[in-house]
């Protein structure tokens, strides 16, 4: 981030160059005029003004402070982040995560918003999301408390009633059913501007069982894809995709990789990948225009995704 | 929702009659082909497909539900607030009240471990009245294995509940209760499963328990591929079944060793772990559950019993719920008993594996003490 001020400068000049060289009238264009900025073709944003809605994007926590380093401060609006992960590695436990953190108010450094949950495979639990709310707000209590100093009981003004009431929770039972909701996406949207993430729990399942027809599945799973990508622009929130793992046989051995196929890896701008590592879970960065591919341990705890018990104390003191 | 016609959907006329026309009848047609192939299909307007589709869409989309309805719905409606107790204290907590309703729980281990004492035991829960803290209902039993012993359930019933079993003709109507079915083929468990259906319907049936889903396939396919798929109508089959009818679901799953070539790892893991790969001797007393991760994906809890230098563990090996959690546990009269009910928290992947080390041994011992 030091380089911005030098980069700035440059481009500012040759910006000047180029308009004189063109005679563009001035009235279009200006870098630095934020949102008021016009540009040539209609539709279309230059990098700098990207790079300052970027930098100005929010980002949903993942209440784990390492995995939130190495993804630049949490899950990103305007993205389809997938997150991949072999059985009982925590994918779903992730998405009732992001589900509730997505909530945190905007003076608890949150995003204030609400979260749909599609769940294809009937994994969500009620149960399990109470718990991860209720801790929830006990850790915006202590942090209210510690940033307002007052000994007078500071009141978070939430409750975990409030938070699963703000988790809109669809129930997907065939592909048909999920292709349709997502093309409903838009709409639904529309009449629910509050709403900052939409999680798919799993993309992969009712793909994965009913598609005799590969060519087809492809279609219209990029179809799809380019659908997400839309409602993730058009209302500034995050996707977040959970998707299955399968082995390959390639070269004499079995790996493991993402559901769907090579195609289907183009879908999304972010992939993460929850892995065994030893002992330990860890999420890795498998690919990302922006970030560097790197990984970081996590843990689930009965409050929820945390960071990983042997880094907790060096956490603690930050 | 998928077949529901189109013309029922209220498109305007003009629009409709060119879906009839061109033979897409349902939901699913429409929605399966990318608007390009729709417009060249119809021969009509992009803006016309979009609406179109738009309309299909919102026709078809699931309604939604926010997850505190969910919730006062479920404490409403459902006994012990859709769980079906075990009765062993620890597994209960663990699980938040006990095996949930809506959706599969697996149970997986080496033979003899006490999959099939787990599942008697469930199933007599299930028929118990409501006063004795059971859901009065009926328990459908697909005993692949011909595993199912009724004396064995007599058995553990009247050591257990003694002051019901005890009554006169309540042992015959608990027991009356379990509905045994010995499908002996692939093709004759997808019958039943559809039969059950409809009992499912009527809503008598308070517990499903499939004991065990791995036998019904290793009988009929090699390993390797084709088994994975030809399971996956029942997966859904099941996963639907469960939710639609609210009740519990319990499959049991085989195991079987470990092939060397079978280490599993991401292609961006492989460069790491190559130097200790040598001198590895993991191997030794691991098996791995026999259907592969396709099917571990689908179930939502499972629960491995294994066998650890002369003790039987059960662990919560995956739940949403659960923190990775170990309770040693002995089979007696009166079927499974954890001996702690506080467990043991386990660190890392040590959950997902599932031991044999001598279970011989214990089976003997066990067996010695029964009678």
């Amino acid at each position: 981030m030091k380089k911005t001020p030098v980069f700035y400068r440059d481009l500012k000049n040759s910006d000047s160059e180029a308009l004189e060289s063109l005679n563009v009238p001035s009235r279009i264009s200006r870098f630095d005029n934020g949102e008021g900025s016009q540009t040539i073709i209609h539709g279309a944003q230059n990098a700098w003004d990207m790079l300052q809605e970027e930098s100005s994007l929010t980002r949903i926590t993942t209440s784990c402070a390492d995995l939130d380093n190495i993804l630049g401060g949490g899950i990103t609006c305007k993205e389809v982040t997938e997150i991949g992960g072999v059985p009982g590695i925590g994918k779903t436990q992730m998405g009732i995560q992001l589900a509730v953190n997505v909530q945190i108010p905007s003076y608890c450094g949150g995003l204030g918003g609400k979260a749909i949950y599609i769940d294809t495979e009937g994994s969500f639990m009620v149960e399990r999301a109470l718990q991860v709310a209720e801790a929830c707000i006990e850790d915006m209590s202590e942090y209210s408390r510690f940033l307002h100093k007052d000994l007078q009981a500071f009141q978070v003004g939430m409750q975990s009633k409030d938070i699963l009431e703000n988790i809109y929770y669809f129930r997907v039972c065939s592909y048909t059913e999920q292709i349709a909701l997502i093309n409903y996406l838009d709409k639904f949207i529309t009449e629910h501007r509050d709403v900052k993430v939409v999680i798919i729990d799993s993309i992969t399942f009712h793909f994965r069982q009913d598609f005799d027809d590969l060519a087809l599945r492809t279609r219209v799973l990029s179809g799809m894809a380019l659908k997400l990508m839309k409602v993730a622009k058009t209302f500034s929130l995050a996707v977040v995709l959970l998707n299955q793992v399968t082995t390959k046989h390639t070269e004499g051995s079995f790996q493991l990789g993402l559901a769907l196929g090579d195609s289907w890896s183009h879908s999304c701008t972010n992939r993460i990948i929850l892995y065994w590592n030893g002992n330990e879970r860890y999420a890795y960065i498998d690919k990302s225009p922006s970030l560097r591919s790197a990984s970081a341990p996590y843990s689930v705890t009965s409050r929820g995704i945390r960071n990983s018990a042997s880094n907790f104390k060096r956490a603690k003191m930050m | 929702m998928a077949n529901k016609l189109i013309s029922e959907m209220g498109l305007p006329k003009s629009i409709a009659n060119i879906f009839a026309a061109r033979n897409i009848n349902t939901a699913k047609d429409a929605l399966s082909l990318t608007e390009f192939e729709l417009m060249e299909l119809l021969d009509v307007g992009m803006a016309d497909v979009t609406s179109a589709v738009a309309h299909i869409s919102a026709v078809v989309s699931p309604p939604y539900q926010t997850a505190l309805f969910l919730m006062e719905q479920r404490l409403q409606n459902e006994q012990f607030a859709g769980h079906l107790p075990t009765r062993l204290k620890g597994l209960d907590d663990a699980l938040c009240g006990g095996i949930p309703f809506g959706v599969l729980t697996e149970l997986v281990g080496p033979a003899g471990i006490g999959k099939t004492q787990f599942c008697l035991k469930i199933s007599l829960l299930a028929s118990l009245p409501a006063s004795y803290g059971g859901l009065e209902g009926h328990v459908v039993y697909i005993d692949v294995e011909s595993k199912f012993s009724s004396r064995r359930i007599i058995e553990i019933g009247s050591t257990s509940f003694p002051e019901i079993f005890h009554r006169k003709g309540m042992a015959q109507e608990m027991a009356g209760r379990i509905l045994v079915l010995r499908p002996t083929s692939l093709s004759e468990f997808t019958e039943s499963l559809q039969q059950i259906k409809v009992l499912l319907l009527q809503q008598q049936v308070k517990l499903l328990v499939i004991d065990s889903m791995a036998a019904l396939i290793s009988g009929e396919y090699d390993q390797g591929a084709p088994r994975q798929h030809s399971l996956g109508w029942h997966i859904s089959f099941l996963k639907s079944l469960a939710e639609f009818s609210r009740i519990p679901v319990v499959v049991t799953n085989q195991v079987r060793s470990q092939r060397r070539d079978e280490v599993c790892q991401y292609s961006f893991q492989a460069q790491k772990n190559a130097e200790t790969q040598e001198g590895t001797d993991k191997y030794d007393s691991h098996v791995v559950a026999a259907l592969g991760i396709h099917w571990a994906h689908s179930v939502t809890i499972r629960l491995v019993l294994e066998a650890k230098s002369g003790q039987r563990y059960i662990k919560v090996a995956k739940s949403p719920m659960s923190p990775p959690i170990a309770f040693p546990f002995i089979i007696t009269s009166s079927g499974i008993a954890l001996l702690e009910d506080d467990g043991i928290e386990l660190r890392g992947q040590e959950i997902n594996t599932i031991h044999c080390q001598g279970l011989d041994e214990i089976i003997n011992f066990d067996g010695e003490r029964m009678k």
